[in-house]
């Protein structure tokens, strides 16, 4: 792990969790995995103090166990899991677009929580819509339990490993020191049949007798709750790799937008609905869609004739880019989109999607004429320094400054191809090269450091304003009270003057900088999404 | 490696390659050596491009912020113990508001975690100490009518976070196990009971908002 993803790793889980949690995590991140009492030894904490920590890490998934050989326990830190703390609020806006506020809400409850049952999570989001919802209305467990169902179906929820069943013969058998839990890949979306019955219920600040009337009543009405509830044990987490599925989806459908037309993309796009649970992950290929089914499959919307789709897939097909591949001839003719990311095994050229992300980035830092190098060079593969100048039209020392620039922060390396046996520095071509792989791995680093940066300096500027801010607090308090007990207008403008004109100023400054801080945080989570994406297809294919 | 070496700056001295075929012609100075540390400010030789605006933005920006919010409020935000006093008082083997780290905040499952791990659940205490006392004093039968009794009244009180709900609706089914460790780590060695044991002090250390820091 590099030192920037241990930092990141670190401010996120403070952020989050808090002192204590970041404390631990961070001693399994940087010394590996090890049992409880040396834990508590390298921290300098409390034993129950560390035992807590754990206890919210593994709820989180952010940290595994593992019984070893002789017996105790080893906690590992899951790096790569942490850092998705950042994406939460992508998974959240997803599942809303996916499924409405239910959906929303039950991903949001499954993130805050780590993994839940499903009764919990559909009383809990039912409560939450409920608040939303005029007086006297409620919302009914069916919708949400709904919602719940088709997550599932899709994928994007998943069963967590269970605690296996222990038989009662082997009630002298003493007991693991840890649980091994374990799912079958045919059980995790399997929803358990339940009946949840009820709507949500708002939190009431008045008439307590009356409420606890109500409660025993519905209580015995959902049989018994008070007794263990029927889905004990079964728990759910989000999915977080159908997620990214969708979101490389999202990006294939653009592109091929970009580049044809819009209904070219409506095309893709449901060839990747229909393919969403049958692709399996990592896989390049989805399965071989016949164009009979495709055209039965287009959204209702879309009214374009039999023929014409079958002129646009042959279109995709023939595309030098090759999102969409021809495989056979049967009903009507089968194609499947290719949906790996990197270049492919064969000799066709390499992906483009890694190079769009790569792109951006350059302007912004080097210079539009050193993008044009750097397009230039991932076209022709290997150009000489003469050679660059010339295809890119850019004055001999303009050319060598970028290159060399480039050239120090590893975006393109030099490659030495002689031409006699003893390799004469006289003899030889050298040759500048666009390395992706390390293009990309060095592009992550500097993601993971902005992302750092960018979370220091927020809670920086949250410190230096501290007094400010609660000031702000107490006074939004103290006027909110008072229009509840029906201040005059006169009073309420007395006390909002606590706060100076430049008090406000200073306020407003403040929340547009952390405003724009943490906006800049999701948009680099995009580029480390991209980035990973592509340089974990590219590690499989090797 | 870079291309630094010796021989630079000094009339250029030979290098292993032809430096020509990188574009170094004859006579051409190359750039002084770095002596220092790049400045941690560096000049930015261009503005960065604006943020993409829009609907989704602006909601993914509003769920980042309500997120960290949330989080900060829940229970597996562990917060620090209170630093101890200056002097030890009488009263605290009476407060009951100490925030005891021997005790954690939410009900977690413990089948599905390691045994080392389990701690005490800490229920919520908030303005209510006479259940602790009958509980541990109280025959098992009469357990589970008190506790439902008991439930249900905690449930009528004006609770501040939605968390201490859901720990109820957890805790119906897990009474047991939290017996067990109520009576091994006795907080109380004392026959007074403690609702009369008033210092006067009804703040305690244990605040359970989160006034040392303002969140956006």
């Amino acid at each position: 792990m590099t030192q920037a993803e241990l930092r990141l790793c670190s401010l996120l889980l403070h952020e989050h969790f808090g002192e204590i949690v970041e404390k631990v995590g961070n001693s399994l991140l940087r010394t590996g995995p090890r049992p409880l009492r040396l834990l508590v030894g390298d921290t300098g904490l409390l034993s129950d103090q560390v035992k807590k920590a754990l206890c919210v890490l593994i709820q989180h998934n952010l940290v595994r166990y593992e019984v070893q050989p002789r017996g105790s326990v080893e906690y590992e830190a899951r790096s790569e899991r942490i850092l998705r703390i950042l994406r939460y609020p992508r998974y959240i806006y997803t599942a809303k677009t996916l499924y409405g506020d239910p959906g929303e809400l039950l991903v949001e409850e499954l993130l805050l929580h780590g993994h839940l049952s499903m009764s919990c999570a559909v009383a809990r989001v039912a409560d939450r819509l409920t608040e939303t919802m005029e007086d006297g209305k409620a919302m009914d467990y069916a919708e949400v339990s709904g919602t719940f169902v088709r997550l599932a179906d899709t994928h994007f929820i998943q069963r967590c490993p269970m605690v296996p069943e222990i038989p009662p013969s082997s009630a002298k058998v003493p007991l693991p020191p840890a649980p091994a839990l374990a799912i079958a890949e045919k059980d995790m979306y399997v929803v358990p049949r339940l009946s949840l019955v009820g709507k949500g219920k708002r939190r009431h600040s008045g008439d307590e007798e009356e409420e606890g009337e109500h409660k025993a009543k519905r209580q015995k009405q959902e049989g018994g709750s008070s007794e263990t509830p029927p889905d004990d044990g079964i728990y759910w987490q989000v999915n977080l790799e159908r997620f990214h599925q969708h979101f490389r989806d999202q990006a294939l459908v653009s592109a091929v937008a970009s580049r044809m037309d819009q209904t070219s993309s409506e095309v893709v796009r449901t060839m990747l609905r229909m393919s969403e649970v049958t692709t399996a992950s990592g896989a390049s290929h989805t399965q071989p869609l016949s164009s009979n089914e495709i055209f039965r499959s287009l959204p209702a919307g879309y009214n374009i004739g039999k023929q014409v789709l079958d002129q646009y897939l042959a279109l995709l097909a023939d595309d030098p880019l090759e999102f969409v591949g021809k495989s056979g001839d049967s009903g009507g003719g089968t194609y499947t989109v290719k949906v790996i990311w990197g270049p492919r095994a064969s000799q066709a050229p390499p992906s483009p999607f890694p190079h769009l992300s790569l792109i951006p980035v350059l302007p912004h830092r080097f210079g539009s004429r050193c993008a044009r190098i750097f397009r230039l060079l991932l076209r022709k593969k290997h150009l000489e320094q003469k050679q660059v100048e010339d295809f890119a039209m850019i004055l001999a020392k303009e050319a060598k400054d970028m290159l060399h620039r480039m050239l120090s922060e590893n975006l393109v390396s030099l490659q030495e191809i002689p031409k006699t046996p003893d390799h004469a520095p006289s003899r030889t071509f050298y040759l500048y090269t666009v390395n992706v792989m390390a293009a990309a791995r060095m592009l992550l680093h500097r993601c993971y450091k902005s992302v750092a940066n960018l979370m220091e300096r927020r809670q920086h500027e949250m410190r230096e304003n501290k007094r400010l801010l609660e000031k702000s607090q107490r006074v939004e308090a103290i006027l909110a009270s008072m229009q509840a007990t029906g201040a005059e207008a006169a009073q309420l403008h007395e006390v909002e003057e606590m706060i100076s004109g430049p008090e406000r100023q200073q306020l407003e400054t403040l929340k547009r900088n952390v405003n724009k801080m943490d906006a800049s945080e999701n948009q680099v989570d995009e580029t480390i999404f991209v980035l990973e994406s592509f340089i974990e297809s590219t590690m499989k294919r090797l | 490696t870079s291309m630094a070496g010796r021989g630079r700056g000094r009339g250029r001295g030979q290098m292993t390659f032809n430096v020509e075929a990188v574009g170094i012609g004859k006579g051409d100075a190359l750039p002084p050596p770095t002596l220092q540390p790049s400045p941690l400010f560096p000049a930015l030789e261009r503005r960065a491009a604006p943020l993409p605006g829009g609907e989704e933005g602006e909601y993914m920006l509003a769920l980042k912020q309500e997120l960290r919010r949330a989080m900060r409020g829940l229970p597996y935000f562990v917060k620090p113990g209170a630093p101890r006093r200056d002097i030890e008082r009488y009263s605290d083997k009476y407060q009951l508001s100490s925030p005891v780290d021997s005790a954690i905040d939410w009900n977690p499952d413990w089948r599905r975690l390691p045994r080392e791990l389990k701690i005490r659940v800490r229920r919520p205490r908030k303005g209510r100490t006479a259940p602790l006392i009958p509980k541990q004093h109280m025959a098992l039968d009469k357990e589970e009518t008190i506790k439902k009794l008991e439930s249900l009244e905690k449930k009528e009180e004006e609770v501040t976070s939605e968390e201490e709900e859901e720990k109820e609706e957890e805790e119906e089914g897990k009474e047991e196990e939290e017996e067990e460790y109520d009576e091994e780590e006795h907080e109380e060695e004392t026959d007074y009971v403690l609702s009369y044991f008033d210092n006067g002090e009804s703040f305690g250390p244990d605040s359970d908002d989160n006034g040392d820091e303002a969140v956006y």
